[in-house]
């Protein structure tokens, strides 16, 4: 079986993915550097029996799944899972559409109507780019003046996808949050992700710890993945007096601080379901 | 598989299984560097992060 791996730079997560697949016997890694690669569109002969996502660029990943899907090669995760994950507002909407709990999020498209917007929903607030990750250019605005200062800030120096204003009631959440993780139809392992700053993403400093996987956040989280599409994706979740609540659903998930913390070997995880997807079992 | 840092020339050995692409740090200064390629080793300082990088 030939296995086509999607990367540009290999950080420790693909390292651990490629040294699971070297383990496998019968297996043929073929690494395809995104920085190398070009597409004929149309004329394209691929002789891969699945091709594994893993670039950095959120618009190299799904640009690239599209083209090898559409030469007729499957993908993990699928271009339709990278389209809904790497649009915050996709995925607000797909976890409604599925009855998944998330915080209140409100759109607006100008920055006069993303102030009443604002006003009406009662600070404090959470302002996103709808494609965006690791915790860049979040806003949390606690009052009138700031979301002043930062919509103008916005609209006179924001590229256009910055206009689009994804604004997210703000989860008092304690200083921590779960990521959870799902392949396929499982949740096989979380982790808490401690922080004295309100974001707590761990590639902003936040520190990981086991998170025991209950039924209740196996149900969120294998719902979370589900409305997205499925695969092979991470959840971020909210622990909150109404119950938890899915933040966001990552598709080119980073785990390489949660096998040691977890014991669970995930990238051999990973490897298990890829081949089952590319053997047509999945 | 012996190569240098492109920054402060501190001397940095590859590990045996280390592939094209890889992320390593120098653990002179601390640079987070590429591997251009394996053989012969060869470094250079890895790119910058760009506005969607992520997961």
């Amino acid at each position: 079986m030939k296995i086509g791996l999607l990367h540009s730079l290999i950080r420790k997560d693909e390292k651990f993915l490629i040294d699971e697949f070297n383990a496998k016997k019968g297996i043929e890694l073929a690494m395809i550097d995104d920085r190398e690669i070009s597409f004929n569109i149309g004329r394209d002969k691929f002789n891969y029996d699945i091709v594994v996502e893993r670039c950095i660029n959120h618009s190299r990943a799904l640009h690239g799944l599209k083209l090898f899907e559409s030469a007729g090669i499957k993908c993990v995760n699928t271009y339709n899972v990278a389209t809904v994950c790497g649009d915050k507002l996709l995925t607000s909407c797909a976890l409604a559409e599925h009855n998944v709990p998330q915080p209140e999020v409100r759109v607006a498209f100008t920055e006069e109507s993303a102030l009443q917007t604002i006003e009406d929903m009662s600070y404090p607030v959470v302002l996103k780019p709808a494609v965006g990750s690791w915790g860049r250019l979040l806003s949390k605005i606690n009052d009138r003046d700031a979301a002043e200062a930062i919509l103008e800030h916005k609209t006179v120096l924001g590229s256009y996808h910055h206009s689009i204003f994804y604004i997210q009631k703000y989860v008092e959440k304690k200083g921590k949050d779960i990521r959870s993780f799902v392949i396929g139809d499982k949740c096989i392992a979380a982790i808490y992700r401690t922080s004295t700053h309100w974001i707590t993403n761990t590639a902003r400093g936040g520190v990981a710890t086991n998170c025991i996987v209950t039924d209740e956040l196996s149900d969120i989280s294998v719902r979370a993945a589900k409305a997205v599409g499925g695969g092979i994706v991470a959840i971020d979740v909210f622990e909150t007096s109404q119950g938890l609540m899915v933040n966001e659903v990552n598709y080119t998930m980073e785990y390489k601080n949660s096998i040691y913390t977890t014991g669970v070997n995930i990238p051999q995880k990973m490897v298990e379901y890829i081949l089952q997807v590319a053997e047509g079992r999945k | 598989m012996k190569t240098e840092c492109p920054v402060c020339s501190a001397q940095i050995e590859l590990a045996k299984d280390a592939v094209q692409g890889e992320l390593i740090e120098c653990s002179d200064c601390g640079t987070e560097l590429e591997v251009v390629t394996v053989n012969p080793p060869k470094v250079q300082e890895a790119p910058q992060e760009e506005e969607d990088w992520g997961e």
